[in-house]
C-alpha cells in the first residue's frame, strides 16, 4: 500500500470572521477576532489564541503556530495577515541538535519556538486549520493512547541552542478553551491529570465529531479536521452506517465484546478519531466489568484459544500505560522511540496489542479480558477505579450525559465509553476488529483493511466486507477516517512487523471544539438515541459473576521480537576491555600531542585565513543570506582544520547569543561512493531523513526554494570538492546554486587542493556561481611549522631546538605538509625512546634521532634494494643499462637485454643462465618495480625499462 | 611478508590486550572498495551483519562503517588493526576511497585504528593520490634479504636438520650427520651458490629442497649429492628447449626456417608463406623427397608450433587474415635453437647443417 497520501489540492477560501476593529484607520489595519477557513469539505473558524497549522514544505507536517493576531493590512484581497507564535516540530530543529533533547522526541511533540528574530508575520491564507497543542510538564510522560490526531504536545521551548522547560503561563496565556483544572504539575497525579487536560479540550470536539460521524448528513463532511489530514481521508464513512439495525442480538453482543476488548486496551487514548458524544459511558469501571464479562465468556466453551494469552497480556501493557494507537504507529517508524516512552518493551506490546484486537474480533475476547483485568488491578491504580466508579452512573445513561459530563470522566476515554455503551461505537470497534480479523484469518473475506465492512455489522463477514467496499468507493469522508487509518496502520504493523516500513506519519489535523459542536450537535444527538444499549449492560452484569477467574491467565510474555533489521543497527565498534594507556613519560606525552588527531587549542600560523573565513561566514549568518567560498591548498596545510576551528568559534559565539544560531553540515567527497550521494548525506544531516539520491535532490531543492522564516542558516562544508565532479556537473551546480537563492540561507565552504579548480574542471555556469570568493592556503614555511610543533608540544620539553628546526626546514623544503612534519616528529620520539631505553638517560629528542627518522622517511628504498638483490639480478640490471647505452634508448626488449646479460656473465666468470631463469630474474625485478616491464605474455619481446635512474643503479652496484 | 605475519601472531599471542580487532584484507580478493567494505564490516562483526553476510548498498555500507568508526574514541573502543595484503592493488581502487578513509580515521580522533599494508612494490607510495599520501604516516619497513652466502648455507642446514626431540633419535642423528657433511661438500656448495646467485629468497630454496626431499624414501634414507644435483637441474631447466626436443623434424625444420628469416630480416615479423618458401628452398636444394610435405601438412605443423606458443602472432586474434599471411614472431633465441638441435636425438645431419649455415 502506498504510503504517500497525496493531499488533495484543496481550494480554501478565507474570510474574516467576527467583527473587525480598526486599529489604524490610516493604514487601514483591521484586526479581526477570527478567520473563517472554508474548503470544499470543511469550514473552520480560526480565532486568535488558537493553535493553527500552517502550510509548510512538508505536506504531512505543516507548521504549527499559535495565532496571536489577525489583521488585514488593507492591501487588497490578499491582505490577510496573521501574527503567530511559532512552534517547531522536532523535524524543523537541526538534526544535530536533536541530541540536546536527551531523549527520543515524541512524534507529536512540538517545541515553543523562542527565537526572537524570526518572522512571525505570515499570510493568513496559508493557515490550514486549527490544531491542539497541549502543554505538558517536562517530567510528564506523553499520553500514550494517542491516535494520529491533531493534538500536539509541548513540553519545552527551543531557543535555537537548547531546550528549556516551557513555563506554563506562557503557554496558557490566552488559551480560551482550557478549563480550570489543568494541574499538570502535581507529579503524583500526573497521568490522570494529563488525561483530564486532554479530554477537556477535546470533549467538545468529540461531541461534534461523533455527531458528524454518526449522521449521514453530508454536512458532516464539513468538519474541518478531516480536510487537512491526508492520510485520514479514507474511512470516514464508517460511522454513517452506525445505525444499521440489522444486528442480531448475538452479533451485537459479540461485537460489543470485541469492542470492549479493543477499547479497553486502547483506553485513555484520546483519539479524536472516534469523536462521540457519549463520553460518559465508558468509565474504567465499565472496562473492568467488560473484562469480567469476558472472563465469563472464557469459562464458557465458546472458543478458547490459549495461544492468544500471551498476546493478551501484552495488550494490557498498553492499557496501563495508555499506549496510544499512535504510538504503535510510531513504533513502526522507530522502535526505540516507543521503547523510551514506555519504558517497557513496547514493541512487542504494541504488536501484540494489535493481535489481541484481532483476536478479539474473533470472539476470543475472553482471553484478553482476564489479563487485562489483572493488569488493571496491578497497575492501573486506584485512581482510575475510583474515578470510574464515580462515573458509573453516568455510564448507564450515557447518551445525554456524554455531552454534559465532560469534567467528570475526563480520564476515561470518551471513545471507549462510547463504544461500550453505544452501539454505534460498538459497531465501529467491531469494524476495526473485523477488519483486522479479515486480514489475519485467511479464509475470511480477502479484503483485510476495509474497515467499513465491520461497520455494517451484518452477520456474514463477507457481506460486510462487500458493504465496506461499497462504502469506500462512495468515499464520503467522515470523521472515522482517522480512526480507521490508524487501525489500518496497526494492522499493517502487525502484518509486517518484520519489515521496517519507512512509514511516513501523517498528521491529523485536530478540529477545534467549538465549531464542531456548532455543526454537529444535533446530529450526534440523534445518532445516540439510536443506540441500543441493552447488550452492554447485560454484559456488564454477567461480568461480575466470574471476576476472579481471570487471574489465572498466563502472564507469559511471548517475545515475538522481530529480528533487528540492519537499518536499525547502531554503528558501533565493540568496546575495549582495557582502558587505553595514559601517556607515562614526557616522550609519550609529546607523541600523543603530536598526533594529528589531537586537536590543538588554536591553529597557529593560520590567523589571517581564519579571520577571513570567520568574517565571511559570520556576515552571512548575521545577514541571513547565502554565499560560497572556495578554499584551496596542498594537502596538510590546515584547510579543513581551519574551517572547523571557525565553525567552533562561531558556534561558541552563537551560544553566547552574539550571532544567530546556525547549522553546520560537513560532507567529504572522499567519504561518499558517488557524487550524488552528497544529496543523501546533506539531507540526512539536515533532517535525518533517508532517501535515494534523486529523491534527496528534489527534497533539498524544495527545501532551499521555499521560504521558512524559522530556518537557521546552514553552513555546508564540502571537502574534497573535486571528487564531486560529474560529467554534467549537476551536483556542483546545485551546491553552488542553492546559496544564491534568497530563501536558502546556505553558506557553502568548498575545499579542494587545486587553486584553479573552478577554471579547470567546472563549466562556466558552475564556476560563475561559485563566485570569486577564493582563498588559498600556502604551504607552511619552516618557521610556521616550527611554531606549530611548539604550540602542540605546549611547553613540554621533548625536542632539542635544533632538531625541531631541522624537521621543519626539511619538510618545508619538501612539501610544507604539516601532517608530514608531525609524523616525522612522532617517529623521532619513537626512535629516541628506543635508543634511550638502551642508555637510560637523555630523554630529549636530538638531532641524531630526527636524522634517523628523516632518513627513514625520505631515503629512497631503491638503492638498498639493489644492494640486497642477488647476483644475477644485479647483473641483469647492469645488462639493462649496457643495452640502453648500446641502443641509445631507454627501452629494450628482454631478448636484447638477455644477450647482454649472457655476455656479462661471461665477463664476470659466472655460469650463464638459461632463458627461463633469466626471465624469472627479470620478473622478480619487475615485481619490486626496479624494472618496469610490460605484460609477460610477450615473452622474449617484452619491453624492459628502468624505474630507477641509471646513476642510482651504478652507484648502488659500484660499491661492492 | 612472512615476517609480518609472524608479527601479528605475536600480537595475538600476547593476550594482554583483548582489545584489538584485526581485519585482514587482500588486494587480490577484495578487488574493489565495495567488496572490501563488506568484508570489513563482516570481520568487525558490526550490527548490520546478518549471518555472515552484509546487505545494503555500497553507499549505505560506507556511511555505516564510517559512522561506526567515528563513534569510537580512544578510550572506549577497541583498536582495530587493518592488514591490507597486496596493498598496491588497493591503491588502484576508484578514488582510493577506502585508503583515504582508513588513513583519515587513523589520523583523527576517532576509533583508534592502525593500517598495515603489505606489498612487494617499492614504489607503492607513488601510487597514492596526494591527499591520501599526505595522510599516510610514511612509515615503511623494507624487508630485504641481505644475507651473504654463508648465511645462506646455514639456512640450508637449518631447514634440513631434524629437531632434537625427533622421536627416532638414531635416525635423526644419522640424518643430521648426513646434512652436515652435505653442506661441507664442494659440489653441493656449487649448486647452492648457483641458486644463491640466482635468487636470494628462501622460497626458491624451499622449492629446491622440497624436490630433494621428495626423493627420500624408506629405502633411500638420506639425501645424496645426486638428488640435489637432479633437483637443481630440474629447477634450472629451460622449458622452451625442452619443448623443442619433443618436436617432429618437420616442425624443427620450420623453426630453423624461421630462425633464418629472423636473421635475414633482423627480427621483423614474418608470415607462414615466407616460412614455407624458406622451407621449400631448403627442400629443393637438398632434393630430399623425405621432407617434401604437402602444404596443408606444413600448415598443420605450423599451427602446432603456434599452439605451443613457440610462435606468436603479432596481431590480435580478432584480425581476419588468412592464416598463411598472419604476421608472427618466433619466441626462441638462436642459442636455444642451436642447443636444442645439438641434443635432438637422431637429428638429420643435413638439417643440422642447414641450421648452422649462415645462408639459407
Amino acid at each position: 500500500m502506498s504510503r504517500y497520501f497525496t493531499r488533495l489540492k484543496k481550494q480554501r477560501h478565507y474570510s474574516w470572521f467576527g467583527k473587525d476593529s480598526l486599529i489604524d484607520r490610516k493604514l487601514q489595519v483591521a484586526v479581526y477576532e477570527g478567520l473563517c477557513v472554508k474548503s470544499e469539505d470543511s469550514n473552520t473558524i480560526v480565532r486568535t489564541g488558537d493553535f493553527i497549522l500552517i502550510e509548510g514544505d512538508h505536506e504531512e507536517n505543516p507548521y504549527v503556530a499559535r495565532l496571536l493576531k489577525l489583521y488585514d493590512d488593507g492591501s487588497g484581497s490578499s491582505g490577510k495577515r496573521a501574527e503567530v507564535q511559532w512552534f517547531v516540530r522536532i523535524g524543523e530543529i537541526p538534526f544535530s541538535k536533536h541530541k540536546l533533547l536527551g531523549r527520543e522526541p515524541y512524534a507529536q511533540e512540538v517545541f515553543f519556538y523562542n527565537i526572537k528574530n524570526c518572522d512571525s508575520d505570515i499570510d493568513a491564507e496559508t493557515i490550514i486549520c486549527t490544531a491542539q497543542v497541549i502543554h505538558l510538564s517536562p517530567e510528564t510522560p506523553f499520553p500514550v493512547a494517542e491516535r494520529k490526531g491533531n493534538t500536539l504536545y509541548a513540553k519545552f521551548s527551543w531557543d535555537g541552542k537548547k531546550f528549556k522547560a516551557l513555563p506554563v503561563d506562557v503557554f496558557l496565556k490566552g488559551v480560551s478553551c482550557i478549563r480550570g483544572d489543568k494541574t499538570l504539575e502535581s507529579p503524583g497525579k500526573v497521568p490522570l491529570e494529563r488525561h483530564q487536560a486532554v479530554s477537556i479540550q477535546e470533549v467538545e470536539s468529540r461531541h461534534s465529531a461523533s455527531k458528524n460521524s454518526h449522521s449521514k448528513d453530508p454536512s458532516a463532511r464539513k468538519t474541518p479536521n478531516r480536510s487537512s489530514t491526508p492520510g485520514a481521508r479514507k474511512k470516514l464513512q464508517l460511522s454513517s452506517p452506525v445505525k444499521s439495525p440489522k444486528l442480531t442480538g448475538k452479533e451485537v453482543l459479540k461485537e460489543l465484546f470485541n469492542a470492549d476488548g479493543v477499547f479497553i486496551s486502547l483506553e485513555s487514548k484520546n483519539s479524536k478519531l472516534t469523536r462521540t458524544n457519549s463520553v460518559a459511558s465508558a468509565s474504567p469501571t465499565k472496562a473492568n466489568e467488560n473484562g469480567f464479562n469476558l472472563d465469563t465468556m472464557e469459562s464458557s466453551p465458546v472458543g478458547k484459544k490459549r495461544a492468544i494469552q500471551p498476546t493478551s497480556r501484552h495488550c494490557l501493557i498498553p492499557l496501563n500505560e495508555d499506549t496510544p494507537a499512535k504510538k504503535i504507529r510510531k513504533n513502526t517508524n522507530d522502535q526505540e522511540l516507543s521503547e523510551d516512552l514506555l519504558g517497557i518493551s513496547p514493541l512487542n506490546g504494541d504488536v501484540l496489542e494489535v493481535c489481541f484486537r484481532t483476536r478479539a474480533s474473533q470472539k476470543i475476547a475472553e482471553k484478553e479480558a482476564a489479563p487485562r483485568r489483572k493488569e488493571k488491578k496491578d497497575n492501573s491504580g486506584e485512581d482510575r477505579r475510583t474515578r470510574s466508579s464515580r462515573n458509573d452512573k453516568k455510564n448507564f445513561d450515557n447518551s445525554k450525559k456524554s455531552r454534559s459530563s465532560d469534567e467528570d470522566d475526563l480520564e476515561c476515554e470518551t471513545k471507549e465509553r462510547r463504544s461500550s455503551s453505544s452501539p454505534s461505537k460498538t459497531l465501529r470497534s467491531s469494524r476495526k476488529s473485523s477488519a483486522q480479523k479479515s486480514s489475519t484469518t485467511p479464509n475470511k473475506t480477502p479484503i483485510p483493511r476495509t474497515p467499513q465492512g465491520s461497520y455494517c455489522a451484518t452477520p456474514s463477514r463477507s457481506a460486510r466486507s462487500q458493504a465496506s467496499r461499497k462504502l469506500r468507493s462512495l468515499s464520503e469522508e467522515t470523521r472515522a477516517w482517522n480512526f480507521l487509518n490508524n487501525m489500518k496502520l496497526q494492522q499493517e504493523m502487525e502484518n509486517s512487523d518484520g519489515e521496517d516500513n519507512p512509514y511516513i506519519p501523517e498528521k491529523d489535523v485536530p478540529s477545534t471544539d467549538e465549531e464542531e459542536e456548532l455543526d454537529t450537535e444535533i446530529r450526534s444527538r440523534s445518532s445516540h438515541s439510536a443506540v441500543p444499549r441493552t447488550p452492554s449492560s447485560a454484559r456488564k452484569l454477567s461480568v461480575q459473576t466470574s471476576a476472579k477467574k481471570s487471574i489465572k491467565t498466563p502472564s507469559k510474555t511471548s517475545a515475538s521480537k522481530t529480528p533487528r533489521t540492519p537499518r536499525h543497527a547502531t554503528p558501533n565498534i565493540p568496546t575495549r576491555s582495557q582502558p587505553a594507556r595514559k601517556p607515562s613519560n614526557v616522550l609519550e606525552e609529546a607523541r600523543a600531542r603530536l598526533h594529528v588527531s589531537s586537536v590543538p587549542e588554536s591553529l597557529p600560523c593560520r590567523e589571517q585565513e581564519f579571520q577571513d573565513i570567520y568574517s565571511f561566514v559570520e556576515s552571512k549568518i548575521i545577514d541571513g543570506t547565502g554565499g560560497c567560498m572556495y578554499i584551496s591548498g596542498v594537502p596538510g596545510t590546515g584547510k579543513t582544520a581551519t574551517v572547523h576551528e571557525v565553525i567552533r568559534c562561531l558556534q561558541h559565539a552563537a551560544d553566547q547569543d552574539e550571532i544567530p544560531p546556525f547549522n553546520f553540515i560537513e560532507i567529504n567527497g572522499m567519504k561518499m561512493t558517488d557524487p550524488h550521494q552528497a544529496y543523501v548525506q546533506i539531507l540526512q544531516m539536515l533532517t535525518g531523513q533517508k532517501a535515494t539520491a534523486d529523491h534527496a535532490a528534489t527534497l533539498l531543492e524544495k527545501r532551499f526554494n521555499t521560504s521558512a522564516p524559522k530556518r537557521e542558516t546552514t553552513v555546508l562544508l564540502v571537502d574534497e570538492l573535486d571528487l564531486l565532479w560529474t560529467r554534467k556537473q549537476n551536483v556542483m551546480y546545485n551546491l553552488f546554486d542553492w546559496p544564491t537563492r534568497k530563501t536558502a540561507k546556505l553558506v557553502v565552504l568548498a575545499i579542494a587542493n587545486t587553486m584553479d579548480l573552478p577554471e579547470r574542471i567546472m563549466i562556466n555556469r558552475v564556476a560563475s556561481r561559485l563566485g570569486l570568493t577564493r582563498m588559498s592556503f600556502q604551504p607552511y614555511t619552516y618557521k610556521q611549522l616550527q611554531q606549530i610543533i611548539m604550540s602542540r608540544l605546549n611547553q613540554i620539553k621533548a625536542f632539542e631546538d635544533d632538531a625541531l628546526q631541522l624537521v621543519s626546514r626539511k619538510v618545508a623544503a619538501l612539501s610544507g605538509d604539516a601532517r608530514r612534519c608531525l609524523d616525522i616528529c612522532r617517529r623521532s620520539t619513537d626512535i629516541c625512546e628506543l635508543s634511550s631505553s638502551y642508555k637510560a638517560g637523555t630523554s630529549l629528542v636530538g638531532m641524531s634521532h630526527v636524522m634517523e627518522a628523516l632518513d627513514e622517511m625520505f631515503s629512497s628504498p631503491y638503492i638498498t634494494a639493489i644492494r640486497c638483490a642477488s647476483l644475477h639480478e644485479q647483473l641483469f640490471l647492469k645488462a639493462t643499462i649496457a643495452e640502453f647505452r648500446r641502443l641509445g634508448l631507454e627501452e629494450a626488449s628482454f631478448q636484447q637485454v638477455f644477450q647482454q646479460h649472457l655476455a656479462l656473465c661471461r665477463v664476470e666468470g659466472v655460469k650463464p643462465l638459461c632463458m627461463s631463469e633469466g626471465l624469472a630474474v627479470c620478473q622478480r625485478l619487475g615485481a619490486c618495480r626496479l624494472l618496469l616491464i610490460e605484460n609477460s605474455k610477450n615473452d622474449l619481446h617484452l619491453r624492459v625499462r628502468l624505474n630507477v635512474s641509471q646513476d642510482d643503479v651504478l652507484y648502488a652496484l659500484k660499491e661492492e | 611478508m612472512l615476517l609480518n605475519s609472524v608479527l601479528t601472531e605475536l600480537l595475538g599471542m600476547k593476550h594482554i590486550k583483548g582489545n584489538v580487532l584485526i581485519v585482514q584484507l587482500n588486494g587480490l580478493l577484495q578487488t574493489d572498495d565495495r567488496i572490501a567494505l563488506k568484508e570489513i564490516t563482516r570481520q568487525l562483526n558490526l550490527e548490520n551483519v546478518i549471518g555472515e553476510r552484509v546487505f545494503g548498498s555500497f553507499a549505505e555500507n560506507l556511511a555505516f562503517l564510517l559512522e561506526a568508526l567515528k563513534k569510537g574514541d580512544r578510550n572506549s573502543s577497541r583498536s582495530v588493526l587493518f592488514i591490507l595484503d597486496e596493498f598496491d592493488l588497493f591503491a588502484h581502487h576508484k578514488n582510493q576511497t577506502l585508503l583515504y578513509n582508513l588513513f583519515d580515521i587513523s589520523q583523527s580522533a576517532q576509533t583508534p585504528i592502525a593500517v598495515v599494508g603489505l606489498t612487494c612494490r617499492l614504489d607503492v607510495l607513488e601510487l597514492l593520490e596526494k591527499r591520501v599520501k599526505s595522510r599516510f604516516s610514511h612509515r615503511q619497513i623494507h624487508l630485504l634479504t641481505s644475507c651473504d652466502f654463508k648465511q645462506y648455507v646455514i639456512m640450508f642446514q637449518q631447514q634440513l636438520l631434524l629437531p632434537e626431540d625427533f622421536p627416532d633419535k638414531r635416525f635423526a642423528e644419522e640424518w643430521n650427520q648426513n646434512i652436515r657433511s652435505l653442506s661441507r661438500d664442494a659440489s653441493v656448495e656449487e649448486i647452492l651458490k648457483k641458486h644463491f646467485f640466482l635468487s636470494k629468497d628462501f622460497r626458491s630454496l624451499h622449492l629446491l629442497l622440497m624436490r630433494v626431499l621428495c626423493r627420500v624414501t624408506v629405502s633411500n634414507k638420506t639425501i645424496k649429492l645426486a638428488d640435489l644435483l637432479e633437483a637443481s637441474h630440474l629447477c634450472t631447466m629451460d622449458s622452451k628447449a625442452n619443448i623443442l626436443h619433443g618436436l617432429s623434424v618437420l616442425e624443427l625444420c620450420l623453426i630453423i626456417a624461421m630462425k633464418h628469416l629472423n636473421d635475414v630480416y633482423d627480427g621483423e615479423p614474418f608470415n607462414f608463406q615466407m616460412v614455407y618458401n624458406e622451407f621449400q628452398k631448403f627442400v629443393q636444394r637438398k632434393a630430399h623427397s623425405v621432407y617434401n610435405f604437402e602444404k596443408p601438412v606444413v600448415i598443420k605443423a605450423f599451427e602446432h608450433l603456434h599452439q605451443l606458443e613457440l610462435v606468436k602472432s603479432m596481431d590480435g586474434p580478432s584480425v581476419r587474415i588468412q592464416k598463411e599471411y598472419q604476421l608472427v614472431k618466433l619466441l626462441l633465441d638462436n642459442s636455444q635453437i642451436m642447443e636444442a638441435l645439438q641434443r635432438y636425438p637422431q637429428c638429420p645431419t643435413d638439417v643440422k647443417q642447414w641450421a648452422a649455415s649462415a645462408f639459407a
